[in-house]
């Protein structure tokens, strides 16, 4: 075969005379049979999501024709699993639904209880809880950064950023008593006051990511492979964002706000100076770049509220016996913004000591399953994963 | 894209000269934050094995388990966990949670076993590298509870308002305040295990929190029948076990029972407790008394199908509790309700009958298929100092069961009563009121041979007395009574330095040189009180056997060495309501394995 020929039957450029055509509706009759179609499987572990999903991808050359979900590989039942536990006991469960970001699933659900039962928690545990939800979401950004920068082969960078979060893990630790489930959101406040020193350390961490940050932007950022592989790519139209319920920065890279944090306010963020961050061009490098931007300014919220925050103070307010604790009849939900959207709980309580049904909103479900599933197709291969983390999706709390 | 874009990334390469981040032993070297949730430790002697920390783990990582060296006493249940580490989340909610706070965890991390088994262990029992490590996580402070430790707040009448009558002092929760204290409880089941009739408080406890006051009152009778009684003045031995008492105040158990009871009125007791048409088994049982042990057997008795007929000395029944106790702490009305719930059973209350004159126990025991005596101890003890034989030195519990029987009795101006226990402040107050209603003023002062650490009397007891006027100045030693011309003029003391011996044994030292006189026109004893066993004619006391107290010796079920004669209540065990309670059921019940085969 002459190299003429070989280009020919592997780079077809813009004719797509060898394309199936598609359906009104847009979809593509495929054909197994015709042998024009691969099935590749693509995870379950991949380094390009964090936790396990997989993608079953029909792929016609190294094009991707149709991509479906499939996930399952981490179901726990949790929601179920609630409606055997009494509240207090969902405490310690609820955490583990998003892995790499507990803290609003506690904040989520502790709030729903706290609204149907009427309890006012203390200004100095709501700071607390504040800042404990910011720290959460700087370390869940500098993990996406790591994935991000990892997906297109960027490992250095995927070092820093797990170095910093590190950091943060660390503070968490400190804080909390655990690094990865801090389990410190707890119905009715939260579990500690901060320890001595612990701004000065914590400040002293957000010195070294805002260096890092800067390393970060100029070898990730203004980076020829990076632009190349992610501008002009995946790209949302902002129509999509209520067709598909997409929120936080796939939304606001696609120039529509959605921010639960300055469009419905919580815990203290009306105290705060907060400006959104938005991007207009909606491809992969416009949300990486607003995710960058944001954690900047999630480092600029944490100092805020550390010079804000009370320093002592009661941390928990006066609730029902933890063992007996009864719910009043009564439905809510309670949402809160986290690195990837909007992040919210619906509780559905029969006035008894268990719940009778929790519902847990992840913006993962949204982008990794229904949005993916519609981006991905005529994608090539290879851009597959770097596509998965520009939706910044956990797996986790795809499969509650 | 420029040429800065293919150039930038390079500048990555300046960190190649710096100190790695990374360190090389990340397990040895690096000890967990002061507040880390590690391994857990018990301090185990701290622990009273409630099993909280059992309830609260989602995991059900924790067991508790019997502990080699940790007896079962009262107040502990001689358990200890046992956690699963191949099932625990370290959350440290059993640590938040516990009762006594000796639940912690260190903050150490690691820890290697070839043997899985290992990793379920009894922290504090089994002896971890981690056990004096004093950092890790503690329960947190600035109020942070997981229940609440102040007790809600009784409603009492006022010390000036009550002193001026026998009216109740305790006003009684409302719902909202039965249930906020209800919801204290962590359903532990230490009282249980104290409480002498075994009630079921946390079950009780629930229904009250569930506002199901006819399961409340299903449960309270299924060991005690006096739940009117009892949650008026019952010696609450379960509140001072109470695991939140730990911490905090324990429940108020007592008044909760109380609670139960007064929501439910009588005419309904049939139909919740379903005592209806209970078929007779043609067996008689005479019951010789009509205090809690004697209506409590003859209450589980009549339920059994016997017909139990009490015999009761005085005009009208209750013993101790109509008789002993003064009204402003049980209302008549009360004893009268629990009475008539159990004579709407069947049972005979046949009062002014006194055993052994109008009848003799020979007759009972012709007439009767079996006998049950709780008679009681109605005779007050003297001190024996000089000048107890004046006629205005009186025995406490004489001048009670006069109060009650409406007697005019001797009310001086100025008294002194001697004695620590509940009955001293029972007359002690009583009398108060009585100087209130007759002089004016109060002033009764109450010595005992105990300090105030050691009085037998209920806390509450003293406090109130005091707040109505009654001087309680305890640790003194009585020596003697003044008596001037023909009359009391008071009574000396010396002061008591201890009152037991290094044994326990009672054997009071006193300080000669430290003396003082009381000041008093009438001195009443109150130092415990003996039984008046004589209904037990010469025939029979022979027949029983009697323990170097001279108590009357029974087996476990109450039996007596005469096997148709069962004894019970203060003359057995006690003295209080809730031992005559118990005493009672378990006479019932053996009354019943006795006469079953017959």
């Amino acid at each position: 075969m002459s190299k003429k020929d070989k280009n020919k039957l592997f780079n077809w450029g813009d004719d797509r005379s060898l394309f199936p055509e598609n359906n009104p509706d847009g979809s593509i009759d495929i054909d197994l049979s015709s042998h024009k179609f691969v099935k590749v499987w693509h995870g379950p572990q991949h380094p390009g999501i964090t936790g396990n999903m997989s993608l079953e991808l029909t792929i016609l050359g190294d094009e991707v024709m149709e991509g479906r979900t499939h996930v399952g590989y981490l179901h726990r039942g949790f929601e179920k699993l609630m409606e055997r536990r009494k509240y207090i006991q969902c405490f310690p469960i609820v955490c583990r639904v998003a892995v790499p970001e507990p803290d609003f699933n506690e904040y989520c659900f502790a709030s729903a209880m706290e609204e149907l039962t009427g309890i006012d928690v203390p200004e100095t545990a709501q700071w607390l809880r504040n800042l404990v939800l910011e720290m959460s979401r700087l370390q869940s950004f500098q993990m996406w950064i790591g994935g991000m920068a990892g997906a297109l082969g960027s490992g250095i960078v995927g070092q820093w950023a797990n170095y910093c979060r590190d950091s943060v893990l660390d503070r968490f630790e400190e804080l909390t008593g655990g690094r990865i489930y801090h389990m410190y959101i707890i119905p009715g406040g939260v579990r500690g006051l901060l320890p001595d020193g612990f701004k000065q350390r914590m400040e002293q961490d957000l010195k070294m990511i805002e260096s890092f940050m800067k390393d970060i932007e100029t070898v990730m950022f203004n980076n020829a492979v990076f632009k190349k592989r992610t501008v002009g790519m995946g790209y949302i139209d902002p129509l999509w964002v209520d067709q598909f319920g997409i929120t936080g920065p796939n939304a606001r890279a696609a120039g529509v706000l959605r921010d639960v944090r300055i469009e419905y306010p919580y815990l203290k963020y009306e105290e705060l100076n907060i400006e959104p961050v938005m991007g207009k061009d909606s491809d992969i490098y416009t949300r990486a770049d607003v995710r960058r931007r944001e954690l900047l300014q999630t480092i600029d919220l944490i100092r805020q509220i550390l010079a804000k925050m009370p320093n002592d103070g009661d941390i928990r307010a006066k609730t029902p016996n933890v063992l007996h604790w009864k719910v009043p009849e009564g439905e809510t939900y309670k949402r809160a913004e986290c690195t990837r959207g909007e992040y919210g709980y619906y509780m559905v309580s029969d006035g008894s000591e268990y719940p009778r049904r929790i519902n847990v909103r992840g913006p993962s479900y949204t982008h990794a399953v229904a949005l993916l599933e519609k981006m991905i197709v005529n994608t090539n291969i290879s851009d597959v994963a770097g596509l998965m983390v520009s939706l910044h999706t956990y797996p986790p709390e795809i499969e509650r | 894209m420029s040429l800065g874009d293919t150039l930038k990334p390079f500048s990555a390469w300046k960190h190649l000269f710096k100190e790695p981040l990374s360190v090389k032993k990340p397990l040895t070297e690096r000890p967990g934050a002061d507040r880390y949730r590690g391994f857990h430790k018990n301090e185990i002697d701290k622990c009273i094995g409630c099993g909280t920390c059992e309830d609260i783990c989602q995991n059900a990582a924790i067991d508790l388990v019997p502990v080699e060296g940790i007896d079962t006493k009262e107040g502990d249940s001689g358990l200890r966990p046992q956690i699963d580490y191949g099932r625990c989340c370290w959350c440290a909610l059993c640590v938040d949670v516990c009762t006594t706070n000796s639940l912690t965890l260190s903050n150490e991390y690691t820890w290697i076993e070839e043997d899985a088994d290992k990793f379920r262990f009894i922290p504090g029992a089994d002896n971890k590298s981690w056990d004096h490590n004093e950092k890790g996580w503690k329960k947190p402070e600035n109020n942070y509870e997981f229940y609440a430790l102040e007790r809600v707040e009784m409603q009492e009448r006022h010390a000036e308002e009550r002193v001026q009558s026998f009216i109740e002092i305790i006003k009684g929760y409302s719902k909202e305040k039965a249930q906020e204290e209800a919801d204290r409880c962590v359903a532990c089941g230490i009282c249980t295990a104290t409480c002498p009739a075994h009630m079921g408080i946390p079950e009780y406890i629930k229904a009250i929190r569930e506002d199901d006051m006819e399961e409340g009152l299903r449960v309270l009778y299924e060991t005690n029948p006096l739940p009117e009684i009892c949650g008026r003045i019952c010696t609450h031995k379960c509140e001072t076990v109470c695991a939140v008492g730990h911490k905090g105040d324990p429940l108020s158990i007592r008044w909760l029972k109380r609670y139960i009871a007064d929501q439910v009125s009588l005419d309904k007791y049939k139909e919740i407790l379903g005592s209806d048409g209970i078929e007779n088994n043609g067996k008689k049982i005479a019951i010789i008394g009509s205090g809690p042990a004697g209506l409590s057997a003859a209450h589980y008795l009549s339920l059994m199908g016997y017909s139990c007929t009490i015999f009761e000395k005085l005009p009208e029944p209750g013993g101790m509790m109509r008789y002993g106790i003064p009204e402003y702490r049980l209302p008549y009305d009360q004893i009268d309700k629990d009475i008539k719930y159990i004579e709407s059973l069947g049972v005979k209350i046949q009062c002014n009958t006194d055993i052994g004159k109008d009848i003799t126990l020979a007759q009972l025991e012709k007439d009767y298929d079996a006998v049950f005596a709780g008679t009681g101890l109605h005779l007050g003890r003297s001190t024996r100092i000089p000048g107890t034989e004046h006629e205005n030195v009186y025995m406490a519990a004489d001048l009670l069961r006069e109060i009650t029987m409406g007697k005019e009795i001797h009310v001086a101006e100025k008294i002194v009563v001697i004695g620590g226990g509940n009955v001293a402040m029972d007359i002690t107050r009583s009398l108060a009121r009585k100087q209130k209603e007759i002089y004016g003023k109060v002033q009764v002062i109450t010595t005992s041979l105990e300090s105030e650490d050691i009085m037998p009397a209920d806390r509450e007891e003293i406090v109130e007395s005091r707040e109505e006027g009654a001087i309680i100045n305890p640790g003194w030693g009585p020596q003697s009574i003044e008596i001037q011309d023909g009359k009391v003029k008071g009574l000396h003391v010396t002061k008591c330095l201890s009152v037991f011996d290094e044994s326990g044994r009672f054997s009071p030292k006193f300080d000669e040189a430290q003396k003082d006189f009381f000041e008093g026109d009438m001195v009443v004893e109150s130092i415990g009180q003996g039984a008046d066993m004589s209904y037990i004619s010469e025939e029979y006391k022979d027949k029983l056997e009697y323990n170097e107290r001279g108590r009357v010796v029974v087996n476990k079920e109450f039996q007596s060495s005469i096997p148709w004669l069962f004894l019970g209540g203060d003359i057995i065990q006690g003295p209080d309501v809730i031992h005559g309670i118990a005493n009672g059921h378990k006479a019932a019940i053996g009354i019943d394995n006795f006469l079953r085969d017959k």
